[in-house]
């Protein structure tokens, strides 16, 4: 997609009927997000529990990180185990993971995936290069800190971490969802501002809607 | 009447979670053969209950909403008009005299209403994943109406429970031993309308469209995984009433379901997939001839 994709457009259809598109309006819907609190708390910690011991990965493999994901799947480690599975679309899944450096156009499909999964959702950043930058910490077009871009919930630390270090995660991430403290699409929509600020300065071909669905 | 609702309410109530906890086994097979643990096989209803409990949910449109609710009530239809248990009040469910023509517009209801509501969400994997699932399931039709229409001619009626009936008296009543090719027709049919490996490109995760439901999450999403629970339970129960001599007790019942359940889950670890034009050939050979030899044999060998 490029910028000139979300002008308005006259199309002809096959039927030979001319109308108007206009992307933007009839493609998205550009509505801010909005922080959805919990409405009971008994119910909600029972949710919470099922939203822990179910975990949908949407794995983003940029790098080497996408490397560590596979084996989970394997006999010898096997994160299904522990509730975790795999989807292939962020509509169902609701655990980003983030695996490894971001080039700022890369940056740029991950928001888009991140707005697209639903609320609740959490994002766990995989290896240094979403830390601080690890081994690319002077490079010219990627990101060195991936919470100024997105609410990350659980980091995993290495370069790369290996598949246990991943399971350690989930069981932390795990915590933190049981105990309601992974909040991360409630807190993407009460700063949303200031997301969409740092986005925007690293980003210089804005060529998406503000917020898209 | 309204007895008959509720024992028919009680039935789908009983086999839905049979249908939960079934997929849970069949998913540790699948792990266990691929010597792994896999997820616990209660994992469907946390599964459940996670998809329901997500707070925001997005709507393309009516259709896009009716979608779920049509592969549902396919799913219900086709159950709830199936009888469960042969001769019983409360697993008798509502049977009646021309059932299995309605009971074949039932299978496919659910796949039209999803094609439907999938074409509506816009993605265009989702339109792949439909038309190659209406592609292979009218290949599937064949060899299984053909097989149907077998069991229909044999004891000359369309309803289930005379069918049913015209089997009991012992194992070789059945039609698995009076007339093995429209059985063996209808077997092959059944590895496709299962959707497991060698005939699951349309739904599988590893592809990378995953079909139909690509943009469906929340309440739509929960509604399909109640629809995975149901719709294979029926389906497996209505072969079990047609080819293997029905069921006189519930725990009758879930002893030849769970056989006709496995047999497609043993080819279904067995064997890779197939793609859907290869699916498509393969229907239209071995089961579609295996289907015409019971015809004929029904016609001019049993009469």
């Amino acid at each position: 997609m490029s910028l000139e994709d979300l002008n308005k457009k006259q199309i002809v259809s096959p039927d030979g009927e001319h109308f108007e598109v206009d992307p933007m309006n009839d493609y998205f819907c550009q509505d801010r997000p909005e922080e959805v609190k919990p409405v009971n708390k008994i119910v909600e910690r029972f949710y919470n529990w099922a939203r822990s011991e179910s975990l949908w990965i949407l794995g983003f493999g940029t790098g080497c990180g996408a490397i560590e994901m596979r084996p989970l799947m394997t006999p010898r480690f096997d994160a299904y185990r522990f509730g975790v599975q795999w989807r292939p679309t962020p509509r169902q899944a609701n655990l980003l993971i983030v695996s490894g450096y971001l080039s700022t156009k890369t940056l740029k499909r991950v928001i888009r995936v991140y707005e697209q999964m639903q609320n609740p959702k959490f994002v766990m950043g995989l290896g240094s290069c979403t830390i601080n930058g690890g081994m690319y910490f002077d490079s010219y077009n990627t990101i060195k800190r991936l919470d100024y871009y997105l609410p990350v919930d659980v980091y995993v630390a290495g370069c790369m971490p290996r598949p246990e270090a991943l399971l350690a995660g989930f069981e932390e991430l795990k915590k933190l969802i049981k105990a309601g403290k992974a909040e991360g699409a409630n807190e993407y929509a009460n700063k949303f501002d200031w997301y969409k600020k740092n986005q925007k300065e690293v980003i210089r071909d804005w060529d998406m809607p503000d917020y898209n669905w | 009447m309204g007895e008959k609702i509720l024992f028919a309410l009680i039935s789908l109530f009983l086999t839905i979670n049979y249908g939960f906890l079934m997929n849970g086994v069949i998913r540790k097979i699948y792990a266990r053969v691929g010597r792994r643990h896999g997820i616990p096989f209660y994992q469907m209803y946390i599964d459940l209950i996670k998809t329901l409990a997500l707070r925001t949910n997005i709507r393309h449109g009516t259709m896009f909403y009716l979608g779920p609710v049509f592969r549902f009530a396919g799913g219900v239809g086709l159950f709830l008009f199936t009888p469960v248990v042969f001769g019983s009040a409360m697993f008798g469910n509502l049977s009646f005299s021309g059932d299995v023509l309605l009971l074949l517009s039932f299978q496919f209801f659910g796949t039209l209403g999803m094609a439907l509501g999938a074409g509506e969400s816009g993605h265009p994997n989702a339109a792949i994943g439909v038309t190659r699932g209406l592609a292979q399931m009218t290949a599937v039709e064949v060899p299984f109406v053909l097989a149907l229409m077998g069991v229909a001619i044999q004891y000359d009626s369309l309803s289930l429970h005379d069918i049913v009936a015209a089997q009991q008296g012992g194992i070789m009543h059945w039609t698995l031993f009076t007339n093995p090719f429209i059985v063996a027709a209808g077997m092959l049919a059944l590895l496709g309308s299962f959707m497991r490996p060698p005939f699951d490109v349309v739904l599988a995760g590893q592809e990378i469209p995953i079909g139909p439901p690509t943009e469906y999450h929340s309440n739509y999403m929960a509604l399909m995984l109640s629809n995975r629970a149901i719709f294979p339970m029926a389906k497996a129960i209505l072969f079990m009433n047609l080819f293997f001599g029905g069921a006189n007790t519930y725990w009758e019942m879930m002893i030849k379901t769970f056989a006709v359940v496995m047999w497609s889950v043993f080819v279904g670890v067995s064997f890779p997939r197939f793609r859907v034009e290869q699916s498509i050939r393969w229907f239209l050979r071995v089961p579609l001839i295996l289907g015409i030899l019971g015809i004929v044999y029904v016609q001019f060998f049993m009469s």
